[in-house]
């Protein structure tokens, strides 16, 4: 039953997303300031709210951990933030590419791309702290600790750099295209796309879970054997 | 009431079982050797008995409380593998450490008596870093015995004392039997712990596979507990 | 109260502790004087934009200088097995945490204070004015990074790798903290008030700091129970 809803939701966000692609490359017309770059807008702006979708989801399943102690919630938590990570990752790229083209340089200190780089940094730092930990129980622990905190950190940096950058302007330019004079299509795809993305990111946590759970019981047995 | 009570306890390392069902009682003036192989649980239980980590099913009472309320910690002494005293302070300093994180009135004076009760009044001022391992031992016990705990717990407390230690651990031990605590400890060295011991537990592989009182046959044959259930 | 106390007690032991064997503390300092050093090869002292990241610079000195203390935090517990007896004494898990934490305030900040005048005279900076709110925001931020380190160094004190693990895990969460000390701080070296905008960054350091204290407070003890 899992399984299916699990195929089903995969071929649902491949499905959508082959669709969105098709209308973003091809469908839509050129922006007017932008060219044709502005399309990894559709893949650029979704990418972060999927990685904060992600990271909060795994703030919360941490704190579940450390109330009920249910190894699930903990390898929920690895692969929401293993998601979020290569999210951020995509976030970052797309962001490198669109500054490249449009500045003519391949990183600007822009909030969002800072940000971005700082919460990778952390959350980077709880896959680290995970490798380091052999105990299972004790991984798990530590690691939503690290987890909640990371949380609260990325916040936090959002609010902070945001005003640093409005101090020091300079290379400082957002994303907040025309503000306000978004052309309906495009604003209706940057949510489909936005939702095709967060299914895509969900069938992936759930893979990931799996496969977490199932290597810790390869692990246990493995041990068990040798224990004989 | 019970003074020390461990009910169905269970702990995982990962997912493989340190302890499983473990559960008995004891009351003041019982001295309770734990014995069994080494990885066979002893440490882990006696952790859990201190709560310095948490069962995953089951629980532990000491005095009625769980042994992560301060007041019954207050009444709970811990000797571990480690000394547990600091290298840089001197003896007085880490009694009279021990003796205010414990909330005694006069840490100070409770730190004399003990260095005193344990042999160790003339080095006082001088730092741990400087003394030999059997008195680094003998201020171990002291800190451990320090605020008079009803509960004793104590890892393998003989393991590599001299014999002045063991001497000053079977007096401080007899002695706080006689005043009716209670102590736990864990202990390869069987012939000095049967000796104290009213009671005698055999952990084996996590399970508590014999509990009861201790019997002129282990007394005579320390090895004979061990060989009983297949683990000479 | 009771809890004050504890932590008291416990900030006394560590700070007893270290200042008989005064190895971090030389070390952070030395630390923070070879830096300051290479920094003047990087960075022109004598030249206005140095002026300007004045602040950014003296925090990255202490940033960097600050893990060797916040290291030794709970490492130093290793050695006998303290740390077990610490946590089986009746004082709560965070009375020990707050106590560590207050220690190594006060570590980081001694180490700070001697920094200072030395960054005066190396890149001709007066500090002297408006030293009182400068002590201020040196308080409030190294508060916050001392919370976060203490945390972090009682999850990373098994590991194996933990030296290198307390900074990498340390580094990108203070990152607020950090701008908003070295914004201050440049503010303050260059001789103004704190004024308008710049109380933004005094709110963001205390709310950094409460937000964080109160975090390691509630969840100190799961990590220092097995």
């Amino acid at each position: 039953m899992r399984r299916m809803i699990l195929y089903g939701m995969t071929a649902l966000g491949a499905l959508w997303l082959t669709r969105n692609l098709y209308v973003i490359l091809l469908a839509l017309p050129d922006e007017v300031a932008q060219g044709a770059i502005y399309r990894i807008f559709f893949f650029h702006l979704p990418a972060w709210f999927t990685c904060f979708a992600a990271f909060f989801a795994a703030g919360v399943a941490s704190l579940l951990y450390l109330i009920r102690k249910s190894p699930g919630y903990d390898a929920f938590a690895l692969a929401a933030v293993e998601v979020g990570v290569a999210f951020t990752a995509i976030g970052l790229v797309t962001g490198m590419v669109w500054a490249r083209i449009i500045w003519g340089i391949w990183w600007t200190w822009d909030p969002r791309l800072t940000w971005a780089f700082i919460t990778l940094l952390v959350y980077l730092g709880y896959l680290m702290l995970r490798r380091a930990i052999d105990e299972a129980a004790a991984r798990a622990k530590n690691s939503a600790v690290l987890c909640i905190f990371a949380f609260t950190s990325v916040v936090i940096t959002y609010k902070a750099i945001d005003w640093w950058r409005t101090q020091h302007p300079g290379a400082v330019l957002s994303f907040r295209t025309g503000g306000g004079t978004i052309d309906p299509a495009m604003e209706s795809m940057l949510f489909q796309n936005w939702f095709a993305l967060l299914l895509v990111a969900a069938a992936l946590v759930l893979i990931r879970m799996r496969q977490e759970q199932i290597e810790r019981e390869v692990d246990a047995l493995r041990r068990r054997a040798h224990a004989l | 009431m019970a003074t020390l009570a461990a009910e169905n306890l269970w702990k995982y390392y990962g997912d493989l079982p340190a302890l499983r069902e473990v559960s008995f009682s004891v009351s003041g003036g019982v001295c309770l050797a734990l014995l069994g192989r080494n990885g066979a649980g002893k440490t882990t239980l006696l952790k859990l008995l201190a709560g310095l980590a948490q069962p995953a099913k089951g629980r532990v009472t000491i005095l009625g409380r769980s042994p992560r309320d301060a007041a019954a910690r207050a009444r709970l002494g811990v000797l571990g593998h480690g000394i547990a005293v600091y290298d840089e302070l001197s003896a007085i300093e880490n009694l009279t450490l021990f003796g205010r994180l414990y909330g005694l009135a006069a840490p100070r004076r409770a730190a004399l008596e003990w260095l005193e009760r344990t042999g160790l009044g003339h080095v006082r001022d001088s730092l741990v870093r400087e003394f030999s391992r059997g008195m680094r031992q003998r201020l171990a016990l002291a800190r451990a015995l320090l605020h008079n705990p009803d509960v004793l717990l104590l890892d393998e407390p003989f393991t590599a004392l001299d014999d002045r230690a063991i001497a000053v651990l079977q007096l401080l031990l007899r002695d706080a039997l006689a005043a009716g605590r209670t102590i736990v400890m864990s202990t390869h060295q069987l012939r000095e712990a049967l000796e104290l011991a009213t009671h005698v537990a055999l952990l084996v592989r996590g399970r508590l596979a014999h509990f009861g009182e201790r019997s002129a046959e282990m007394l005579a044959d320390p090895g004979w507990l061990y060989r009983r259930y297949g683990e000479a | 109260m009771r809890f004050l106390r504890q932590s008291l007690t416990v900030a006394a032991k560590d700070l007893r502790s270290e200042l008989r064997s005064k190895e971090a503390l030389n070390a952070s300092l030395a630390f923070a004087l070879v830096i300051l050093l290479l920094f003047s090869f990087a960075f022109d002292p004598t030249a206005e934009t140095t002026r300007e990241i004045s602040g950014g610079l003296l925090w990255l000195v202490f940033a960097f200088a600050g893990t060797l203390i916040l290291n030794r935090s709970f490492a130093r517990e290793l050695a006998n097995d303290c740390l077990e007896a610490l946590v089986a004494s009746p004082i709560p898990a965070s009375a020990l945490f707050l106590g560590k934490a207050l220690a190594n305030l006060v570590l980081l900040v001694a180490v700070e204070l001697v920094s200072l005048p030395v960054f005066g005279v190396f890149y001709n900076v007066r500090w002297t004015p408006h030293f009182l709110p400068l002590l201020g925001v040196l308080v409030l931020a190294t508060w916050g990074v001392a919370v976060i380190g203490t945390m972090f160094s009682a999850l990373t004190v098994n590991l194996r790798l933990r030296e290198l693990m307390l900074p990498v895990l340390v580094y990108p969460m203070i990152i607020p903290a950090l701008m908003a000390a070295m914004q201050l701080t440049t503010v303050l070296l260059a001789g103004e008030p704190v004024a308008g905008d710049n109380w933004l960054w005094v709110r963001l350091l205390v709310a950094f700091d409460l937000i964080f204290t109160a975090l390691a407070l509630a969840l100190v003890e799961t990590v220092l129970l097995g």
